[in-house]
């Protein structure tokens, strides 16, 4: 079973953890840049953040043979602390970078004016450097955070299939379906969604399109190794090999793909990447021949 | 004007590169060589407009040669001082590849007047040994020698072998022999092997003395 994680915060995560996705067969991920848990108090502290994303982090990874890519944004419980908006400002350096893949994660925390602002601009950026936008919904209120995010998406211009709403349950899930949005689920040992949830959503739905299954996994309570779960749980109840690879593998993939900045042409020989998808090129800078 | 040494002649590299990337190569060249200030605008997407990995028949990468021949191009237009502020800046705003291209530009540059040291530092201060070993490159000869004898030392360490490091036979003194025996004597004592680089040096420096 080969793994990419669509969502998963590294940073927070051990070696020990590295190894036991590799084993598990994780070969590459997406980190998006988020809250730490320990508010922040200056745009410093995040430009140092974004900078362990796209440096350290990314050289952790690769040496468990795991590519990573990360989202660079402005999180939407930080937004709402005027002495960090500024980051705003410097997110262009980042997201001109190979390797970061969308502009996440915004939306909502608490529904207020300022989160909606740094949304709005952030799907503004999105389009203007040809990113997908990776959205979280609220813990709070997700029914009416998903309703308000998916009017703001519209009215950004963004294209629907360059959105992923993540963080869905079994009542968010069909309106980001009708809007032609990608459906993130986060599978959490007790909270989000697990992986019988997570299966049963996609019996009754019927299509493994537009569908990333992801750990999420960061400091709070939370298990990497959960998409391998649900990949054993999608097999249990007779979803076959292709179907697991569909969801855990080709659709980030393909998702991700549009940035033209998923950099998986150095992984190990033992996973075969195919070069296109559809027909499109997704491992956008030709290898040198000779 | 400053002159930049390219990793890889410019016909060979375009020859590499397939004429779709060496014509994306030669419309960057071309614009920083009218306008240097847009060389942090064109190194980030750099690789991804031309190619990445290794390059056949040299022993780098061609992300890094399309690199450095940008920071060519952008020297060609300007002096050390105006070279220095953009490689900073271009460094200080890059991800690792990107920093990396930087250090291997600076170990192309001749001129004493372009002294990044401070970049140096940085990288060395950092565990990522394609940072450290970029950092070892001729461009370290602007280290103090204090400075110089710890870079060494972090290479032994975090496993990059010594023929990274440039100027190695000449500048290598009784300190850093003594510094490395130390290291050496410590990984003997914990019962873990001394790395093979290090043992090469000791024996050179014995046979020598």
């Amino acid at each position: 079973m080969r793994i990419f994680d669509p969502h998963i915060h590294m940073t927070s995560r051990t070696t020990d953890d590295y190894e036991r996705m590799y084993a598990a067969g994780v070969r590459a991920l997406v980190e998006p840049a988020f809250w730490l848990g320990q508010p922040r108090t200056n745009v410093g502290s995040f430009t140092d953040y974004f900078d362990a994303l796209v440096g350290w982090e990314r050289f952790r990874a690769g040496q468990f043979g795991i590519a990573h890519h990360c989202t660079i944004a402005l999180n939407p419980k930080e937004a709402n602390d005027p002495r960090c908006t500024d980051v705003l400002d410097v997110l262009p350096r980042y997201l001109a970078k190979d390797g970061v893949v969308a502009v996440g994660e915004i939306g909502f925390d608490s529904m207020t004016e300022a989160e909606e602002h740094a949304f709005t601009r952030q799907l503004e950026l999105a389009v203007e450097f040809e990113l997908p936008a990776m959205v979280h919904t609220p813990h709070r209120d997700k029914e009416g955070g998903t309703r308000r995010t998916l009017e703001l998406c519209e009215a950004s211009g963004i294209e629907a299939g360059m959105v992923v709403v993540d963080h869905l349950n079994e009542l968010t899930v069909g309106p980001v379906d009708e809007a032609g949005c990608w459906m993130g689920f986060s599978i959490y040992p007790d909270t989000k969604m697990d992986p019988h949830r997570m299966v049963a959503i996609l019996q009754q739905r019927g299509s493994l399109d537009r569908v990333l299954v992801n750990s999420a996994a960061d400091w709070g309570r939370s298990d990497p190794l959960l998409t391998r779960a649900t990949g054993e749980a999608m097999l249990a109840a007779g979803f076959s090999d292709d179907d697991v690879d569909r969801v855990l593998w080709r659709n980030p993939i393909e998702f991700f793909g549009q940035s033209g900045r998923l950099m998986l042409d150095e992984m190990s020989g033992e996973i075969e990447l195919t070069a296109t998808f559809e027909g499109n090129s997704i491992l956008r800078g030709a290898r040198a021949s000779s | 004007m400053i002159a930049v040494r390219l990793l890889v002649p410019p016909a060979a590299l375009r020859t590499a590169l397939g004429p779709d990337a060496a014509g994306a190569l030669d419309e960057m060249a071309s614009t920083l060589a009218a306008s240097p200030d847009r060389l942090g605008r064109l190194f980030p997407a750099a690789a991804r407009r031309t190619s990445r990995g290794p390059l056949d028949g040299t022993a780098h990468r061609a992300e890094d040669a399309v690199r450095v021949e940008l920071v060519a191009a952008a020297a060609s237009a300007i002096d050390g001082a105006a070279l220095l502020a953009e490689l900073r800046e271009v460094y200080r705003y890059g991800d690792a590849d990107e920093k990396r291209a930087v250090l291997l530009a600076l170990g192309g540059i001749d001129a004493r007047s372009v002294d990044a040291s401070d970049l140096l530092l940085d990288a060395l201060r950092t565990n990522d040994v394609r940072l450290v070993a970029a950092a070892m490159g001729p461009h370290a000869a602007r280290l103090s020698t204090h400075d110089w004898r710890h870079g060494v030392l972090k290479c032994l360490f975090t496993g990059v072998p010594l023929t990274e490091v440039a100027d190695l036979d000449t500048r290598a003194d009784d300190e850093l022999v003594a510094m490395v025996r130390r290291f050496a004597n410590e990984r003997a004592a914990a019962g873990r092997p001394v790395p093979a680089d290090a043992t090469v040096l000791l024996s050179t420096s014995s046979s020598e003395a």
